[in-house]
Parts: C-alpha cells; sequence; structure tokens
C-alpha cells in the first residue's frame, strides 16, 4: 500500500474539487455530483485510516455515510424534480426567493 | 513498487475525472465521469484491503445512486442552451479561489498533523466482511438500525416530494 499521507493528500484533493465545483457550478444536478465527490473523499480518508490502524471503525462509518449519500441524492433529486416542475429550470440563481 | 504504480494510475484517473465532472456543461458528461471516479476510488478501496467496502462502493454509488442520476437527468430532458448557465466571473473567481484555500489547508493537515506511515504489507487477514459485520451488528447495531430509519423516511420524503400532486 501507499504511504498514509499519499491518500490523504489525494482525499484533500479530491474534497478542494468537489468544493470548487459546488461553488463555480450553477446547475443544481452538478453542484449535487460536487457534493457526492466530497463524500467520496471523505470516505477515502476514512478508509486510509481504517486501513492503517487496523480498526473496522472507519469501514462502519464508510458504510454509514454511504447510506445517508444514497438518502441524501434520493431526497435531492427529488427536491431539483420539483423545483423544475415550478420554475422549468435547474439553475440555482432562479431559486433566489429565500435569499437575503 | 507495483502497488505505488496502481496507486498513482487510480489516484491520476481519479483527479482528472473530478476535474471534468466539475468543468463539464453537460450533465450527462459530468454524471459519466464521475461513474468513472468512483471506479477508481473502488479500486483504490480494493488497493487498502477491503474487498467488501470496494464492492459496496460499485454497487451503491457506480450503480443505484448513477442510475439514479441519469434517470433524473433524462427525465428532466434539459434543453441545449439550458445545460450550461453562464456563471458570474467573480462566483467563478470566488470558487476557485476558496477551493485552493481549502486544498491547502487540507494538505497541510495531510502532511503535517498525522505520524508519517511508510509503505505496508496488505493484511490478508484485514477486510473481511465477516469481521466487518461483527463489528457493523453488535458494536454498531443501533446506529445501524437508525440508518435503516433514515433510509425508509427518505424513501417516503422523496415519493411525497416528487410524486405528482393529485388534483385540489
Amino acid at each position: 500500500m501507499a504511504p498514509l499521507t499519499h491518500y490523504l493528500v489525494l482525499s484533500s484533493i479530491m474534497f478542494a474539487i468537489g468544493v470548487w465545483g459546488v461553488l463555480r457550478n450553477r446547475n443544481a444536478l452538478i453542484i449535487f455530483m460536487c457534493i457526492e465527490l466530497m463524500l467520496n473523499a471523505a470516505n477515502l480518508s476514512l478508509m486510509a485510516f481504517s486501513s492503517y490502524l487496523k480498526d473496522y471503525t472507519g469501514q462502519v462509518l464508510v458504510f454509514m455515510v454511504m447510506a445517508v449519500a444514497a438518502a441524501e441524492v434520493a431526497v435531492g433529486l427529488a427536491i431539483i424534480i420539483s423545483i423544475f416542475r415550478h420554475k422549468e429550470s435547474v439553475n440555482v440563481d432562479n431559486v433566489n426567493v429565500m435569499k437575503w | 513498487m507495483m502497488a505505488m504504480v496502481i496507486f498513482y494510475i487510480l489516484a491520476a484517473v481519479m483527479v482528472v475525472s473530478g476535474l471534468m465532472v466539475v468543468t463539464r456543461k453537460n450533465a450527462i458528461v459530468a454524471a459519466l465521469f464521475l461513474v468513472v471516479a468512483m471506479t477508481a476510488l473502488a479500486g483504490l478501496f480494493v488497493q487498502l484491503g477491503s474487498l467488501f467496502v470496494a464492492a459496496l462502493q460499485i454497487i451503491v454509488y457506480a450503480g443505484a445512486v448513477m442510475v439514479l442520476f441519469l434517470f433524473v437527468i433524462m427525465l428532466l430532458n434539459l434543453k441545449k442552451d439550458e445545460f450550461g448557465f453562464d456563471s458570474r466571473l467573480f462566483q467563478r473567481l470566488f470558487g476557485a479561489i476558496i477551493g485552493a484555500l481549502i486544498l491547502i489547508q487540507l494538505w497541510l493537515i495531510a502532511t503535517g498533523y498525522f505520524p508519517q506511515k511508510g509503505p505496508q504489507p496488505i493484511d490478508p487477514e484485514f477486510g473481511d466482511a465477516a469481521l466487518l459485520s461483527k463489528k457493523l451488528f453488535i458494536q454498531f447495531l443501533y446506529p445501524f438500525e437508525i440508518v435503516s430509519v433514515l433510509l425508509l423516511a427518505a424513501i417516503i420524503g422523496a415519493v411525497i416530494m416528487a410524486g405528482k400532486k393529485s388534483e385540489e
């Protein structure tokens, strides 16, 4: 296996790419995909720690994160569909009623 | 040595496809690149010695979640001009700056904070699905049950929100 630091650095690169994508894109679907990227980056560092510490707790956490991500995708896509029904658009700039 | 080469190949595939997810305007192309990134991540999980979680990654993420994504993208049937929204210049600039700052911070934490552990041989005992399930169903039984309730709530919520409104 590669050194632990390599996995952590790869994980931080993926997390930063996800943050960049959320801030840069206006398409709600792509913003969602970038959130998935960030969750995956967190999973990678959990797995790396789990593997190097020989402790299964990290894997259990990855399992939980996957379940929460699946739930989040189901609810989030339902929200996007209902926004699209009202606005005929998935551009998040059009959803600014609650904006201060 | 071989493990390092495989790690770097998988890492490069993952970073490049992550960048493609962020920069493509077409949501379907972005979703397909996300599948590539998640499959590469499953390869990294295999390298870390946990075959069970790697299989879950493929089935749950690259399979179920991405099918849901593609299904919704095609269901919405966006027109060509609705794919690429022009984000304003300051948004792009802001996003790049914040992303770079977070990258620097996380990089410093990752390289400086944790003990430097060199390459280790893969422990064949580790990553066994039976041992993982023992941990999951004994020590973490209560969180596991809560997760199942969460999934049920998510299913009901998704059906209620996305379901067709009945005529009032």
